[in-house]
């Protein structure tokens, strides 16, 4: 273990957290890596338990392992009476049964403490900085706020750190994402990362593991940088995280699962070494400008088909190679025409929740945007905690009544309609502004077309009746 | 997991660029408890109507195509998610090879774990397989993992990398869980020497 030995070179953050995490490094470079925190939810870890079951083996850390269902359990407020749809009653019912036998740390589904696998984690203090963190969701990059080395696994290697809390890898290269200087008014984590993918497309990051930097990305709160670093797989990196400073330690000060007393004090003193060094090599860099970003919204089915919200649909033909037959068929499937300003595009439903944009200052953006306003006719909106914590606290602040007021419908905590595996789903045709992270086809529900977007954005949209420039709008509604 | 070593068989040619997890394998099959069934749903939605019949331009469902076990496919393959249904949902279908310019580093790894080849070409060589695989039930390529190559059904062959450790593991069947208990010492010893430093973990 090199925690307290000298770096021989300049490394980046990544390096440091790797080089603290090498188990055993065979010749080829394949390295067997220690995990500090394992989450798992219900849809990608029952194979997984089975596969213990049957060779007879046990939960090396229960804990240091985390569950919670979160994909498939309903949102609606008779959840405690259970689960109508049988297939997700029994992968449900196997999490609770899997959590119990093995002795893991367990909320289930009518614990306050319940949400989005990605929320609870940095809630409860699971999630720290320097950690190692996996997860059977490729969502996981987004503890990667904490500067923590956090990505998404199979359920292959759901198994094995569950037997070995280990993960064998191979290293990924460096890439660094600087966002210099200020954001505009109106313009949000959820832009600044939208904006990112759209230039360096979802294959940019692939092989690599992104550090966020600048002075941009430095003034978001924890939870914008979460929002950030949650769509770093979008971008085609497993991870993707942001050094950790003054406003990573005050968030994680006081969480149920934080170092207390001397421990914080040890803690906070390694937490603060952990930075690229200045001369630290990176195998790719990509520099956008704070001030350059406008709001943001998708248009097809790729997150990386992200324009400002005062641009027009693309055409097929300003594309090449393979993304122009991929661009038309996401017209195709969108049902939108080329030239078709981003403002004039009608929409049927608000989405608000989901591990990317479903945290309390999300929710007040939103709030803050629907005060005194109400949902254009035939728009459909729901909003969905991110927990059963940020759901209290929303309601403590009086956001559920400007919610309901506006004509949205308040849910219990889960993912939800960002991937549709419970009931919360899009008809086939409709239109939704979602604060989630992928508008793929059928992803929110068959044939649903999802325009990706923030919190702010999504609420205007949905007052509005169409996408609008959130810069705009309080003049277009005075 | 099922060795793998030399697959002659039909390639399907997929030529869309970003094939995504949500495509090969959508999430209403996601709740299963198990790892088998799922090839009957792979590419689901673009593959059946919503009242379940199939439909007959999806290159699964063309004659030629139905037995493939080879898909040639257009860049950043299995986007998305980290859902190991999609290559459990491909292998259930007979598919152990799949081949593109690039593919998602999740899924990329999870095809390993699975006895499925991702094999990375240049986009000249992958041009190249797609008109090979275009030509249907007859031409049947060859995917040689011991001496990493592809090769055409007219005997053009092209060389491909492949990581050692992930190759002994697919040429043999390997479990790597059980390789890696054998060094449970080690990993016993890290924890000890954590305990002291980071404390607080």
């Amino acid at each position: 273990m090199t925690v307290d030995s000298k770096p021989a070179a300049a490394r980046t953050l990544y390096d440091k957290i790797w080089d603290a995490h090498v188990v055993d490094r065979q010749p080829d470079g394949t390295c067997l890596l220690y995990i500090d925190r394992h989450l798992v939810h219900e849809v990608t870890s029952p194979q997984a338990f089975e596969g213990l079951r049957m060779t007879g083996r046990t939960v090396r850390a229960p804990e240091r392992t985390i569950a919670v269902p979160d994909h498939n359990v309903p949102t609606t407020w008779d959840r405690e009476q259970g689960i109508d749809n049988e297939e997700s009653r029994i992968q449900v019912e196997a999490l609770d049964r899997n959590a119990r036998e093995f002795g893991v740390v367990y909320y289930p589904v009518n614990d306050i403490r319940q949400g989005i696998v990605h929320i609870v984690g940095p809630e409860q203090g699971w999630t720290l900085p320097g950690m190692t963190v996996v997860c059977g969701d490729s969502h996981t990059a987004t503890h990667g706020a904490f500067g923590a080395l956090a990505h998404g696994i199979g359920t292959s290697e759901v198994e094995h750190v569950l037997a070995t809390q280990t993960l064998i890898q191979k290293k990924s290269k460096n890439m660094k994402v600087e966002v210099t200087g200020r954001l505009a008014p109106g313009v949000t984590a959820k832009d600044v990362v939208l904006a990112i993918i759209g230039k360096t497309g979802t294959g940019g990051g692939t092989g690599h593991v992104i550090e966020y930097c600048g002075e941009a990305i430095r003034g978001l709160s924890m939870e914008g940088r979460m929002t950030v670093c949650n769509m770093a797989i979008e971008g085609g990196a497993r991870a993707g995280l942001i050094a950790p400073d003054e406003t990573t330690f005050a968030y994680v000060k006081g969480r149920p699962h934080a170092p207390k007393g001397a421990q914080w004090e040890a803690a906070v003193a390694w937490w603060k070494t952990l930075f690229s060094d200045d001369d630290a090599q990176w195998d790719k860099v990509v520099t956008l400008r704070g001030e350059d970003i406008a709001p943001t919204v998708t248009w097809g089915t790729s997150p990386e088909d992200a324009l400002p919200i005062t641009a027009t649909v693309p055409a097929p033909e300003d594309f090449t190679g393979g993304k122009v037959e991929a661009a038309r068929r996401s017209l195709d499937y969108m049902d939108l025409t080329p030239g078709t300003p981003l403002t004039d595009i009608a929409i049927d439903a608000v989405f608000i929740g989901s591990c990317t944009n479903g945290r309390i200052e999300d929710l007040r953006a939103a709030a803050d945007v629907l005060r005194g306003r109400t949902l254009a006719p035939g728009v459909r909106g729901m909003v969905v905690p991110g927990s059963g914590l940020v759901r209290a606290q929303a309601e403590e602040e009086g956001l559920d009544r400007v919610f309901k007021d506006a004509g949205f419908e308040w849910r219990l905590a889960g993912c939800s309609m960002c991937l549709g595996m419970n009931p919360d789903q899009l008809a086939p045709g409709e239109r939704c502004a979602a604060t989630s992270n992928r508008n793929f086809e059928g992803r929110q529900g068959y044939k649903g077309r999802t325009h990706l977007m923030s919190p702010a954005m999504a609420a205007a949209a949905g007052v509005a009746g169409h996408l609008v420039d959130i810069r705009a709008f309080a003049a277009e509604m005075a | 997991m099922d060795k793998f070593t030399t697959l002659t068989g039909i390639a399907a040619p997929m030529p869309l660029v970003n094939i995504d997890t949500d495509m090969i394998i959508p999430k209403q099959f996601l709740k299963t408890i198990q790892r088998s069934g799922l090839g009957v749903n792979l590419f689901d939605e673009m593959r059946y109507d919503r009242d379940g019949n199939e439909l007959p331009d999806f290159v699964l469902n063309q004659p030629a195509y139905r037995q493939a076990e080879i898909i040639v496919a257009g860049d950043n393959f299995g986007c998305g998610s980290s859902r190991e249904h999609a290559p459990w949902a491909l292998l259930d279908f007979g598919i152990r090879c799949v081949i593109s310019t690039s593919f998602a580093d999740i899924f990329f790894n999870n095809c390993f774990k699975n006895g499925i080849l991702p094999v990375v070409l240049p986009q000249e060589a992958v041009d190249a397989l797609m008109e090979d695989a275009r030509k249907g039930a007859n031409a049947r390529m060859t995917v040689d993992l011991e001496n990493q190559t592809v090769t055409t059904s007219d005997g053009v062959s092209f060389a491909f990398e492949v990581d050692p450790f992930r190759k002994h593991c697919l040429l043999n069947g390997l479990d790597d869980i059980g390789l890696t208990m054998e060094k449970a010492p080690a990993i016993q010893s890290f924890e000890s020497q954590m305990a002291q430093a980071r404390p607080w973990v």
